[in-house]
């Protein structure tokens, strides 16, 4: 092989694991990754300290729903609910894999059973119900669990007269469930109708990446809607919108900095300053009557 | 003569090309003064059987193609046939008045009711007007505002669906597509009168759950409602768009899958070959629909009204615990 052949092997390779929406680890041990954004060769061990963000250019890389919670509740003090909630193949839906087998192979690949954990926690010492989105289970995709927990854990704080918190990152409603899917939307937005009557304060936060139906239902109608730093969020996909009115959008189209520019967002946060924000809007709503 | 002008589809051609042969049959009969009626009325007959044969059982996909036929009655076509007076209302007073969704005030076999619904074009030029009935943020707006406008003065809404989707525009994007949606599923969720959807034709994502948390969902037999167009299903997941057959049998997109699924409630009966043929008869049979179903909340409270919703959406999906 030659030195040329080698740089054109490892190219390929980076493509096709970007193709896949795999971080790319160098062959070196799995001790490196490459930057999205800046292409910059990082030592996993220092993104992993600087809570997944690139030290160079500041791009925000996923990460996981357990890994959020423990940036963003106290220390042990979150308590995941309705862990006996699983999916099952209502339709028996079979693409050029089935259902059956993508959901395998979710679960081996991001370690839950679903794309949400739902449950409650303390954040600077007051309690919320939150939801956190996992994009590596199916492009946290909302289905039928995706759905009810979230609807479970949002009619827990109605009970128990809790703030509520979603993060979101997910590529939409989950076509392998159809109309069912469809139908989460509503069911989650329903939910939400009555915490605003409620009067219980309703938090969501979009991560990267929150599209389709999830936007179009319980992500965006929080009392207040943040944006993590660099997160796409939108409606229809950028390759859809491009197909249909034929010219190419801005490059930063989407992002959550464009959509604070068009007023759809409340504010932008760095996720090292996720906790300290959220915990300040808790404690900026708790007038008792 | 009426059935002449209608566009036929590809699956219908051979009922077509029979018809052709009565007509050639009757003619030559004429000319040659012949007595062909024995063989006439056979093939009538046979006609018969065979239409019955094939709209009774279409294929997911073939329905599909009925419920975008570009001849299918849109929302001023019901008012047309299902209405003794509309007056149409405008704009979502932020500056816009979206064609795509039209709603107003409407009067059913005397019954006062806020009419909405999606719109769509029959002709190229009618059809860029309404945007191929793809609404934009502001269509939405508009919509929740004339629900606002419905509960206040206790008229029960009655919204009709014809969608592919909502508008996946830069525009649409900037001003709050998803947003624009959600809201109207919170805020439908809230309102103190009955509502009242039916899918009369595509019914595809959120576009159109955007008109649908109602207190009962219909659809006409050969619309069809899903998360996805098939299309954009085959394009995702069989990276593929021309699986969009085998897609559309995936979805489970058809009245009587929904209807399983407790997704609609109600089938509402086309004319033989589909709501094109006749759109005063399916006008007719929805506005029948339509009043029965009034009738189902007639009665009940705000607060039954919004429960009734609430626990219906609340009870849709499918998993194991």
């Amino acid at each position: 092989m030659t030195l040329t052949d080698w740089f054109n092997k490892r190219k390929m390779q980076q493509i096709a694991a970007r193709d896949n929406d795999v971080h790319i680890d160098d062959s070196i041990g799995k001790l490196w990754t490459l930057c999205y954004n800046c292409s910059s060769q990082l030592p996993k061990k220092d993104l992993e300290n600087n809570l997944m963000v690139c030290p160079n250019c500041d791009y925000h890389f996923r990460i996981g729903a357990r890994k959020r919670i423990e940036l963003i509740a106290d220390n042990g003090t979150f308590e995941e609910m309705y862990t006996n909630i699983k999916p099952c193949d209502p339709l028996e839906f079979v693409d050029t894999q089935s259902y059956k087998s993508r959901q395998e192979s979710a679960k081996a690949k991001s370690g839950l059973d679903e794309a949400v954990i739902v449950g409650t926690c303390l954040i600077d010492g007051q309690k919320a119900a939150i939801a956190v989105m996992d994009f590596e289970y199916m492009g946290g995709s909302m289905g039928s669990v995706v759905g009810e927990k979230i609807t479970r854990i949002l009619e827990y704080a109605l009970e128990n007269k809790l703030p509520s918190i979603v993060f979101t990152s997910s590529g939409g409603a989950r076509m392998q469930e159809s109309a069912l899917s469809l139908m989460q939307m509503a069911k989650t937005s329903c939910i939400v109708a009555k915490l605003n009557e409620a009067k219980l304060l309703y938090i969501t936060v979009l991560c990267e990446p929150t599209f389709g139906g999830v936007t179009a239902s319980f992500g965006t109608i929080g009392d207040i809607i943040i944006a993590e730093k660099g997160a796409r969020i939108g409606f229809a996909g950028r390759r859809v919108i491009e197909q249909t009115i034929r010219q190419k959008l801005p490059a930063d189209f989407q992002t959550a900095e464009y959509l604070l520019k068009c007023g759809q967002i409340d504010f932008i946060v760095e996720r090292k300053e996720m906790k300290e924000k959220l915990s300040k809007l808790l404690s900026m709503h708790n007038n008792k009557e | 003569m009426k059935e002449k002008q209608v566009q036929i589809l590809d699956f219908e051609k051979p009922i077509y090309k029979i018809q052709d042969k009565i007509e050639e049959l009757k003619k030559t009969s004429i000319d040659t003064n012949i007595n062909y009626s024995e063989e006439i009325k056979k093939l009538e007959e046979q006609t018969k059987v065979y239409k019955k044969e094939l709209y009774q059982n279409l294929e997911p996909y073939q329905k599909l193609q009925i419920a975008r036929h570009p001849q299918r009655p849109n929302f001023m076509d019901y008012v047309h046939f299902m209405c003794e007076d509309f007056i149409e209302l405008h704009g979502d007073r932020h500056g816009h008045d979206d064609k795509a969704i039209c709603g107003g005030l409407a009067k059913i076999n005397s019954k006062n009711v806020m009419l909405i619904g999606t719109m769509k074009g029959k002709s190229t030029k009618e059809n860029l007007e309404y945007n191929f009935g793809m609404p934009q943020p502001e269509g939405y707006r508009k919509a929740l505002r004339l629900f606002e406008h419905a509960e206040r003065f206790n008229l029960p809404i009655i919204t009709l669906i014809d969608t592919m989707g909502a508008y996946p525009g830069m525009k649409a994007e900037e001003t709050g597509q998803g947003e624009a949606i959600a809201v109207n599923l919170k805020e439908m969720a809230k309102l103190a009168v009955p509502i009242i959807a039916t899918v009369t034709g595509e019914g595809c994502s959120g576009g159109a759950l955007g008109l649908a948390v109602a207190n009962k969902v219909m659809i006409l037999e050969h619309a069809y409602y899903t998360v996805i167009s098939p299309e954009g299903c085959a394009s995702i997941l069989w990276k593929d768009a021309s699986m969009a057959k085998v897609a559309t049998d995936a979805l489970k997109i058809t009245g009587e899958d929904l209807l399983k699924y407790g997704i609609v409630d109600e089938i509402v009966k086309e004319p033989v070959g589909g709501a094109h043929y006749s759109a005063c008869e399916m006008a007719n049979n929805l506005k029948e629909a339509l009043l029965k179903s009034l009738d189902e909340f007639k009665g009940m409270t705000g607060e039954e009204l919004r429960n009734q919703r609430y626990e219906k959406f609340r009870h849709l999906g499918v998993f194991l615990q």
